[in-house]
């Protein structure tokens, strides 16, 4: 059991000999590999950044779903205790893709939450590691002959030369699942410019072609349950009921007195 | 023996756990040959607890390199076809 293969090390082995190889002298060599640290040192630090942003743009978007899935639900009510069955379906179908959504941003937030946090560990090692090599360059610089240098430099990269690959690669991966992340919330985008979760008044009851997408989109059932569901609790409504249906209760009060 | 877990952290196991290392790492190359993703998603979650449970975390200012680096946890079946081949990790 000697030594290492597969890709992962081959490829961290053949990065590090690269950067080794760059200056012939000893003392070039280290100032060069100490240079090349603190680049990667920034460029994990704009990754990290990048990450929050994305991570705020998702947490926006998904503050927006969550105002829509409230204001089609109250819609959804009003067109039902209106009898208009036609529009109150178009706007729980609707409601019902901004909620799929809502769970997708979630799940996203918080996978992002978790690449903040370990890219986060890795620039804080990083960081050690080029701190000890710092240290330890001055060290060789000062005490060793060129010969020697050479052995000690060659230890002290290697050690610092893996934690940057591996950094590197976090960040790759890191990047990789970001952009799969901004193409999804460039769809819910494309959506809401397309006022799928607009106001659905203003629209006309549910005739146009994001109607004919969303019910194809959603399913039926279970629109069906929550129109029943909701029906059961308007034909209730006034009452003095279980807190689940107050709420709805209240909500067409609410609208009752504002017309 | 230190052993890096890519985009983990490193960790310095002694030999015992270097051979069963090794056992794991030819039962994954096996699992992955027959194409069984749940043998191998049980046999590297094996693998990685053993590194992480029993290994002791270097310190972040220690500029050895690892003797073995293992691929990320998050590893896809797709790319541990890869990582996973002939000797696998560790040449036997």
């Amino acid at each position: 059991m000697a030594g290492i293969s597969g890709r992962m090390s081959t490829v961290i082995k053949a990065k590090i000999s690269k950067m080794l190889d760059r200056a012939e002298d000893p003392g070039e060599t280290l100032e060069y590999s100490y240079q090349k640290q603190i680049e990667l040192l920034q460029n994990v630090k704009k990754g990290i950044a990048d990450v929050v942003t994305s991570k705020k743009r998702l947490q926006l978007q998904s503050q927006k779903l969550e105002q829509s899935v409230v204001k089609l639900d109250t819609q959804a009510r009003q067109a039902l205790s209106a009898g208009n069955e036609e529009l109150a379906r178009a706007a729980l179908e609707r409601k019902q893709l901004a909620q799929s959504e809502l769970q997708g941003l979630d799940q996203q937030v918080k996978e992002l939450e978790g690449q903040q946090a370990s890219l986060t560990e890795n620039e804080k090692r990083l960081r050690a590691k080029i701190e000890a090599f710092r240290t330890k360059k001055e060290v060789i610089k000062a005490q060793y002959s060129a010969a020697e240098a050479q052995v000690k430099i060659s230890e002290a990269a290697t050690g610092v030369g893996e934690e940057m690959a591996d950094v590197g690669l976090a960040m790759q991966r890191a990047v990789d699942k970001t952009e799969n992340m901004r193409a999804r919330a460039s769809a819910v985008e494309e959506l809401e410019k397309a006022g799928t979760f607009e106001d659905l008044t203003q629209l006309g009851s549910g005739s146009d072609d994001i109607d004919r997408q969303l019910h194809e989109l959603t399913s039926s059932g279970a629109v069906d349950d929550e129109m029943a569901k909701m029906r059961a609790e308007l034909g209730s409504g006034g009452a003095d009921k279980t807190p689940a249906i107050e709420a709805p209760a209240e909500a067409t009060a609410e609208t009752e007195e504002s017309r | 023996m230190i052993v890096r877990i890519s985009t983990e952290d490193q960790f310095e196991l002694s030999d015992d756990h270097a051979e069963r290392l090794n056992e794991l790492d030819n039962a994954i190359v096996d699992a992955v040959a027959a194409g069984n993703e749940d043998t191998f998603k049980k046999l590297f979650d094996e693998m990685l607890s053993l590194v992480r449970d029993d290994g002791t975390v270097l310190a972040d200012d220690d500029l050895r390199d690892s003797e073995v680096i293992l691929p990320p946890p998050d590893l896809s079946f797709a790319e541990a076809g890869e990582e996973f081949q002939g000797d696998g990790l560790i040449p036997d």
